[in-house]
């Protein structure tokens, strides 16, 4: 008994130690100490304070000899302790005696836990233990220290706000000290068996241990190794030097290695060393996961030089380039892998069908380049288009629907698209946190303006430029004060603007639409007639005034004189509205060649009968039974397909599209600027910064060129299956192309756009014409009846016909009748109004939500308000007393003290009042909460809520220059 | 100084990755950059001085480059070197995955020029002069306001060049507290700059230097 008592106050001398090093010349922490001491029974403060104070002199720098020293010492007296323990267990009076032995311990063990729950808030971990452990302290001391306890936390914060760099060399000691407390209190015999390489036997010992442990004891162990496991979690988000993380990551490693497999009994401890291996495992697993993932982000690299050439902004269109091919990837693998390869391996080979085979008169150029450019002949015929697939209802071994599975990828295509366009969407809305946008305007201009990517002098220097273009402008909107010179002249040229855009777009829209309709002409005709330009009329139209009309909006808009970021949304809307004009021209341009095609087909239809039957009266008149004549299939006469005839020109539409935007790309971006670079030298102006210059990359222009196109591949996915796979290639032929081109041949842009911004923006962009496009198909495939010898559906009314016939045949009866039944407009009517109810309810409750935070942003100022004229009150009354003070004791040689004195009272009501702000402010945000608690100088709680009294406090100033100086001093002469 | 990947220990490797926002990879490429850097040290330095970081194509041209080398240094001298951890540090707190409030901590301590926990007018200014150009440029700023004053009030064009100026900027100072300082103490203080941050749309992805 006596050697453990001599055991526990060496330890608490060693506990004593490691804090003085801590606080080192701090004073409320002595405040703090004796409060501890208090309770500790018997032992004078003074003589262990000396004690300490000898000791950390003596110890200096070795204190793990010491400490080592001790440890066996302890772990001799404990084994000691162990025996008589066993010994005694059966004479009752031992037992007493173990009694209060176990009891002594408890109390240490709650001495330790206060300890702890120092380190613990320090290192801004908040758990429940925090709150058994106060429990605990009131029991044992009634309250009193527990007021004594925050104020000191409070100071060690301020403590770490001061001495920083002390700090990371503090954390060593005390977590060792920590560790061997544990150590030595909880598990004594196994701090002897160093040499503990052996893990089942260490454990064993540990159970041995434990099984002495009460339950209490065992279950704060392993909400210490819970809160270390969180500990290493977070640590990667504080904000600390690496040394301090580093030191404490391997401590509390180290911690719980020594601990994890001593926890459990019997069979549950080995399912918890089990558990604790495979989470280790696990993450390891995780980590490495996440590199691989990393790694395979394609382009990565390339991205991210571009961004430290170019700023973000540019960037973001390779971003969204990638997005676009990760989701063209998906749609490419629907396609693929559910439609075109069972087709091409399970459905019938080529010539077995007409469908099938290049027809008679067709065959002699079909295998010329010229066709096969044109997605005429070999490939007309084949998997890429629609016109190919049979209407056999299940193919091969497998027995593959074939046309359900078609009409299902086609509806899967588009219902993905949606899926993950709307998805982004949200996202993006939530990352820009809704709501009131405006309001730090200016606040976000000067914190956030800057892009830390920029890497490029240029750059840079453009982006100084624009920053102060952003500010100035943003003053001038605030102000409000801008006065045009003449707004009638104003007015009229941006009617005359808008007027101008709008014959344009016109003009364009014909022009498209009569292409169209001659080019018609030309295939009734027939195409063999006439030369290139007749035959891709329509295409190259198209792709001109995309290339052409840009410019002309560019020039129509330096007649409006609006402001640059306006100028940009209307330059991209009317480039908007032109693409969508050309599209649906196209569009309905194409119905009417629809309609015409199905003229034709319902003739071809009649002359086939007629075919047939002249086939068969000329040959064999009645007789049913004999084999039918074989004609081979490319003798057959066939339709138009109509749907063929679409798909072939969304692809040609596809293709030329492509060739344009890379010979843009070529003549407009290289040609120049080696034209600029080579002919600069033998030139009468400058011509890099003079007329041509280099070319800028145009973000918008080419967000919008890969949006439509995009929507084109909607558009025509359904009915020639190869759009994807085409599209995919397009993209990654792009993606190098364009890298290579900004890389060699741009400069930065003058006006530099945030990325972020427009992020949204492009989204919605997308699902409109996402929208935009699907409408179209869903109408053809709704309305238009299939053709009667091509294409899955063939035979059938209509396309979604497919969907009744899997119902009827390859399902149970009743669950058709249930189909019917829930398609029955009585049940479907309430689901729409349900969704819409829930619609209505999901808005109005955002709505709310919206107000709520406004209301509370407005309670949280008016609060803060309010506390800030308290704090000023109180610190100008405590300034006049200390004013006071010091000119009642201004000779005396004890001032110091005295002001010390003062100080610290205010401070302490100022730290209780910074803890209520504290907790107020919490209100804000989650992040400013977590803040409160944070050791760190800046975010500590007296910085963040310091009120500007202190610094008034100073002005009366005694001792101008430092407000600290006497604080400081005080401490000294106090101690 | 060899530069090659298999340089860092391996535990030291996964406790870096454990630490910081950093993937394996990119942890091994800072310490090819950083032992390049160390290789033109004068002497065997364990810390690269200021300078050298500097010549890092990335912080080259960042107006707060010398804030960013003086915020996550952890040396003694305050000279702004940075050992490899100090630099590990600031890649990760200006990574990709880092989060936004590891990075408005960071950003909030390199606006803060003079290191008091708080950024106060004169921060303030800094910052904004730091951020229209710091040299002839911000002369040129300065012609350009006065011409943005002189619009508004055209008399007085000439003499008052400098006092608009500055007057336009303290407008603009003033803005900022306006909106940021919700208790109003002439300041703004980390939570309040959080809560300003955290609102915007890009400081997440402009906040980023990637090697």
């Amino acid at each position: 008994m006596v050697i453990f008592s001599r055991f526990t106050s060496s330890w608490k001398h060693l506990r004593y130690f490691s804090i003085e090093v801590d606080e080192g010349n701090d004073n409320e922490f002595n405040l703090y100490y004796v409060g501890v001491e208090d309770h500790s029974e018997g032992e004078k403060e003074q003589q262990v304070k000396q004690e300490g104070k000898r000791r950390r002199e003596r110890n200096g720098k070795i204190s793990g000899r010491t400490a080592s020293e001790k440890r066996s010492a302890v772990t001799k007296n404990s084994d000691k302790r162990e025996k008589k323990h066993d010994k005694h267990q059966k004479t009752a009076r031992e037992r007493r005696g173990s009694k209060t032995h176990e009891k002594r311990r408890k109390r240490n063990n709650a001495d330790e836990e206060v300890v702890e729950e120092e380190c613990s808030k320090e290192k801004n971990v908040k758990n429940e233990r925090t709150k058994t452990s106060k429990l605990e302290d009131e029991k044992e001391q009634g309250g009193k220290k527990n007021k004594k306890k925050s104020v000191k936390t409070e100071d060690v914060d301020r403590n770490h706000g001061k001495m920083k760099p002390r700090d990371c060399n503090d954390v060593p000691t005390k977590e060792k000290t920590k560790n061997r407390k544990k150590l030595e209190t909880i598990s004594e015999p196994e701090s002897k068996s160093d040499s503990e390489s052996d893990l089942e036997s260490r454990d064993d010992k540990a159970v041995g241990v434990l099984s002495s442990l009460t339950p209490e004891e065992l279950e704060m162990l392993k909400e210490a190794m819970e809160e270390k496991k969180k500990l290493m979690a977070t640590l990667r988000g504080k904000p600390w030097p690496m040394k301090k993380k580093l030191i404490i990551l391997r401590e509390s490693q180290e911690f719980l290695e020594k601990y994890e497999g001593a926890l459990g009994k019997g069979k549950g401890r080995k399912l918890y060393a089990y558990k604790v291996v495979m989470m280790k495992k696990w993450m390891k697993f995780q980590r490495d996961f996440e590199n691989f993932k990393t790694a395979c982000i394609p382009w990565e690299m390339k991205i991210k030089e571009i961004e430290s050439h170019f700023g973000s902004s540019v960037a973001s269109y390779f971003i969204f380039l990638r997005w676009m091919y990760g989701i063209n990837m998906i749609l490419f693998g629907l396609t693929f892998g559910l439609v075109m390869v069972p087709e091409a391996l399970m459905g019938k080979p080529y010539g077995t069908l007409p469908r099938k085979t290049v027809p008679r008169e067709e065959e002699a150029s079909a295998m010329n380049f010229a066709v096969l450019w044109d997605f005429g002949g070999y490939a007309k015929y084949s998997v890429l288009f629609y016109g190919y697939y049979n209407n056999q209802r299940a193919i091969g071994w497998l027995k593959f629907r074939m046309p359900l599975s078609y009409f299902l990828v086609g509806v899967g295509t588009v219902a993905y698209s949606y899926m993950v366009v709307i998805r982004t969407m949200a996202r993006n809305a939530n990352e820009e946190g809704g709501g009131d946008d405006t309001i730090f305007n200016f606040s976000w201009k000067a914190f956030t303006s800057w892009d830390y990517l920029i890497g490029n002098p240029e750059t840079a220097d453009n982006k100084f430029a624009s920053i102060t273009t952003s500010i100035k402008e943003a003053i001038v909107e605030d102000q409000e004060s801008r006065k045009d010179d003449n707004i009638h002249l104003t007015r009229f040229l941006r009617v005359l603007a808008n007027f101008l855009v709008l014959c344009c777009l016109a003009g364009s829209g014909y022009l498209i639409y009569f292409v169209v309709r001659r080019s018609q002409k030309f295939a009734l005709v027939g195409l063999e007639k006439y030369g290139w330009w007749e035959r891709n009329e329509v295409n190259m139209v198209m792709s001109l005034l995309g290339m052409f009309c840009p410019m002309l909006f560019d020039v129509i808009s330096t007649l409006e004189n609006y402001h640059p970021r306006i100028a940009l949304q209307w330059q991209l809307g009317r480039i908007f509205a032109l693409f969508l004009g050309n599209l649906y021209t196209f569009i309905i341009a194409l119905m009417d060649a629809i309609q015409l095609k199905r003229a034709e087909e319902d003739i071809v239809k009649t002359n086939m009968t007629i075919w047939q039957a002249n086939l068969y009266n000329g040959t064999v008149p009645d007789n049913s039974t004999a084999p039918p004549i074989t004609v081979h299939p490319a003798d057959v006469p066939r339709g138009p397909c109509w749907e063929t005839m679409v798909g072939q020109e969304f692809v040609r539409l596809i293709i030329s599209d492509t060739m344009t935007t890379y010979i843009t790309l070529l003549i407009g971006d290289f040609f120049r600027a080696v034209l600029v670079r080579f002919l600069n030298n033998c030139w009468c102006w400058d011509l890099e910064y003079g007329f041509p210059s280099y070319s800028e990359f145009d973000v918008s222009g080419n967000v919008l060129g890969l949006i439509f196109n995009q929507g084109m591949i909607w558009m025509g996915a359904f009915y020639a299956p190869c759009l994807p796979a085409l599209n995919l290639f397009r993209l990654h032929v792009s993606m190098y192309l364009q890298c290579w081109a900004v890389m060699c041949c741009n400069v930065p842009q003058e006006r530099v756009f945030k990325a972020s911004g427009s992020n949204n923006f492009y989204m919605a962009m997308l699902l409109v014409i996402l929208f935009l496009s699907t409408l179209p198909a869903i109408y053809t495939i709704v309305s238009i009846p299939p053709s009667f010898d091509c294409g899955p559906f063939s035979g059938k009314s209509r396309m979604f016909d497919v969907i009744q016939e899997t119902l009827e045949t390859d399902f149970p009866a009743w669950f058709g009748m249930v189909f019917s039944y829930a398609s029955n407009p009585g049940l479907v009517l309430p689901f729409l109004l349900l969704l819409v109810l829930a619609l209505y309810y999901l808005q109005s409750t955002s709505k709310t939500y919206k107000r709520v935070n406004m209301e509370l942003k407005k309670k949280l100022q008016v609060q803060n308000e309010e506390n800030k004229k308290k704090n000023k009150l109180a610190a100008l009354k405590a300034a006049s007393e200390l004013e006071q003070a010091t000119n009642a004791v201004g000779k005396h040689s004890n001032t110091d003290s005295d002001l010390g004195m003062n100080e610290n009272d205010n401070s302490l009501n100022e730290t209780q009042q910074h803890r209520q702000k504290g907790q107020k402010s919490r209100y804000v945000h989650p992040s400013q909460g977590q803040h409160n608690k944070d050791p760190h100088p800046i975010s500590s709680t007296h910085t963040t809520t310091r009120p500007p009294a202190s610094r008034s406090r100073a002005v009366p100033g005694h001792l101008p220059g430092n407000p600290q100086q006497p604080q400081r001093n005080s401490h000294s002469n106090r101690r | 100084m060899g530069g090659t990947a298999s340089n860092l220990p391996k535990e030291l490797l996964s406790e870096y990755q454990e630490l910081t926002f950093l993937t394996k990879q990119e942890i091994n490429e800072a310490h090819k950059k950083f032992c390049q850097l160390q290789a033109r040290e004068n002497g065997p330095n364990e810390r690269v001085s200021m300078q050298n970081i500097l010549t890092l194509p990335e912080l080259k041209s960042n107006p707060f480059r010398e804030r960013v080398c003086h915020v996550f240094s952890t040396s003694d001298r305050k000279d702004g070197s940075l050992s490899f951890e100090d630099f590990l540090d600031l890649l990760s707190a200006f990574s990709d995955s880092a989060t936004l409030e590891i990075k408005s901590h960071y950003a909030f301590r390199i606006f803060d020029f003079d290191d008091d926990g708080t950024l106060d007018s004169e921060d303030l200014k800094k910052l904004v002069n730091c951020l229209t150009g710091e040299t002839d440029d911000a002369r040129l700023t300065l012609e350009e306001m006065r011409q943005l004053i002189g619009n508004v009030s055209p008399s007085h064009r000439g003499q008052t060049a400098i006092r608009s100026a500055s007057l336009t900027q303290t407008r603009f100072l003033l803005q900022i507290l306006e909106e940021s300082d919700i208790d109003k103490d002439g300041t703004v203080n980390l939570s309040e700059f959080q809560h300003v941050i955290s609102r915007s749309p890009d400081f997440v992805s402009s906040f980023k230097i990637v090697l």
